[in-house]
């Protein structure tokens, strides 16, 4: 396989496409988001349980590409036990690793298991599918403390 | 068995795919350092260098505007932009030059018709009848003039092979039909559908009929005054031409009594600040300084098209449909969509749960440009469950090499994805 094309598709993100973490629906859930790409027409559900501003559960359901589903699939496992505040510092940092804005040598730190998207950054057209779990998350936070119906 | 398949023994011995591949400079590109193996021209086709030399000679040679200049420039460039409607004319047999109409594609031709004829004719109650398998372009101009006139749209369903079910259509038309727009080839399935059945049932209830032939007009031969069309719509691009250029064609009688879908220069006779009277047709569509030059490329491109022979490009693309649709059933998790019996040469497919924009990803690397996503086709996907397809479309220059190329590639796919 290519160089570039190795650094997209690395193993760690082969794996999380073919048995996706936190796979599921979340009854309980305190906040819920739907993503759409419009591009692709692939969807995405992320469920948040937000407790005293702590993630107490983060899971996901839908359909999208091996770079969108790794994304969310360690996503949700990262984000578990985060406070709020964390987790939009590491969608920020996450993003401008994607979007290529970490520059030349990145600095990883805090990154975790996400340094593996840095490949995502030479593909433009997948930045979106990269981040799309991120947004969801993002959008589903700001409606922290809401009860969501269940339907 | 149709024109194509018939002409395959007669022509094929004389069919210089390498010569043809020859005419066109971008095949020599190399994607990732592997040669290029163009397969989206369902999306847009390569142009020939006859069509980019042309483009050249108009803006190094003839660029003025066109029509009531009387410098000599400008007389060059009408006589060249009326002369390719004249090829136009010819190469779908309309009756006169009069019934070709220039417009930016597929999309604005259907648009005129739906917000000239439409606006016109439709009326609360009304309804339109098109299909499941058409492409947005043509769904979302009925569905804007039927909201506005209170009109319903109705849709006539598919089967499994992906082809339209005519028994639910003679069900669905009726007195209040008003007018039935259908795709002559789906751009994501192939599907060729029975446009001259489904016009002459039309007939019969006095509805016209436009034919959608944007993925039609580069694979099969089209004859209007034999289909007995109302309104045809193609795009200059998917036919090795320029974009941003179009052709509407419509009966000269229909198109008459249309009001002008556009205001502005060239469409008058005479304007004063009470009343304008409109000019004759096809001028009274075309408002606007027309893209000249697109136009010009287009007959180019015609030429370029009948020099080789429409049935001769048909006959070599249904080979190489019918060599990729095998081919594939070497892949066991390949799943084919759109398997109708009379196809143009699109191989759509899934492969389990491999996502069609991994598949895309992956082949580019091999220099392989294929097209995946919903393809401008959102009902299809829903009616086959689908989020996205990955699609293969073939045209005159491609080989069989280059599907072998391509089956390589999704070989290999499967082992990444495993």
């Amino acid at each position: 396989m290519d160089q570039e094309l190795r650094e997209l598709y690395q193993q760690v993100i082969l794996d999380h496409n073919k048995s996706p973490r936190n796979f599921r629906k979340m009854e309980d859930a305190t906040a819920k988001a739907d993503g759409h790409n419009p591009l692709c027409g692939d969807t995405i559900h992320v469920y948040l349980k937000v407790e005293d501003d702590i993630i107490k559960d983060v899971s996901f359901e839908g359909k999208g590409c091996a770079i969108s589903k790794a994304s969310a699939s360690i996503m949700t496992s990262m984000l578990k036990g985060k406070t709020v505040k964390e987790a939009e510092e590491l969608f920020e940092k996450f993003h401008k690793l994607v979007t290529g804005k970490l520059g030349d040598n990145p600095d990883l730190s805090g990154l975790g298991k996400l340094a593996v998207f840095a490949g995502v950054q030479e593909f433009p057209v997948r930045v979106k599918c990269a981040s799309l779990a991120w947004h969801t998350m993002d959008t589903a936070l700001h409606q922290k403390g809401e009860t969501i119906s269940t339907e | 068995m149709n024109k194509a398949e018939t002409s395959v023994t007669t022509n094929s011995s004389v069919y210089d795919v390498e010569k043809i591949r020859s005419d066109f400079p971008i095949l020599q590109t190399k994607v990732h350092g592997k040669p290029l193996v163009y397969l989206d021209n369902a999306a847009t086709s390569q142009k020939p260098v006859s069509v980019i030399r042309k483009a050249e000679e108009y803006y190094s040679k003839m660029n003025s505007n066109i029509h009531r200049g009387v410098h000599a420039l400008s007389q060059v460039s009408t006589e060249a932009y009326e002369g390719a409607r004249i090829k136009i004319k010819k190469f779908i047999n309309a009756l006169g030059k009069n019934e070709i109409i220039f417009t930016r594609g597929t999309t604005e031709s259907i648009n005129l018709v739906a917000q000239s004829y439409g606006r016109a004719n439709f009326n609360e109650g009304d309804e339109v009848i098109i299909s499941e398998m058409e492409h947005h372009s043509n769904i979302v101009p009925w569905q804007m003039i039927c909201e506005e006139k209170g009109a319903k749209l109705k849709i006539i369903p598919i089967n499994d092979n992906g082809e339209i079910i005519f028994e639910e259509y003679e069900k669905l038309i009726n007195e209040k039909t008003k007018f039935v727009s259908i795709v002559y080839a789906s751009n994501s399935l192939g599907t060729v559908n029975p446009v001259k059945q489904i016009i002459d049932l039309a007939h019969q209830y006095n509805i016209p009929v436009l034919v959608d032939a944007a993925q039609a007009v580069n694979h099969l031969p089209i004859d209007v005054q034999d289909l007995h069309c109302d309104f045809l719509a193609f795009s200059g691009h998917k036919i090795y031409g320029p974009t941003g250029i179009g052709v509407l064609y419509g009966k000269v009688n229909l198109l008459d009594k249309m009001p002008p879908y556009q205001g502005g220069g060239d469409m008058i006779s005479t304007v004063t600040f009470e009343k304008t009277t409109y000019n004759e047709l096809p001028h009274k569509f075309e408002a606007g300084t027309p893209n000249i030059g697109g136009a010009i490329g287009l007959g180019e491109a015609i030429d370029y098209v009948q020099k080789i022979g429409i049935e001769n490009i048909a006959a070599h693309e249904k080979e190489l449909l019918d060599y990729a649709t095998e081919a594939v059933t070497e892949i066991p998790s390949l799943k084919i969509i759109g398997t109708a019996k009379d196809k143009v040469s699109v191989l759509s497919f899934v492969l389990d749960d491999i996502h069609p924009h991994d598949i895309g990803t992956m082949l580019d690397f091999e220099g392989v440009a294929i097209r995946t996503g919903h393809h401008c086709t959102q009902p299809v996907m829903d009616r086959f469950g689908i989020p996205a397809t990955s699609r293969a479309s073939f045209a005159m220059y491609n080989t069989k090499e280059e599907i072998d190329i391509l089956i390589k590639g999704l070989k290999k796919i499967i082992e990444v994805f495993g």
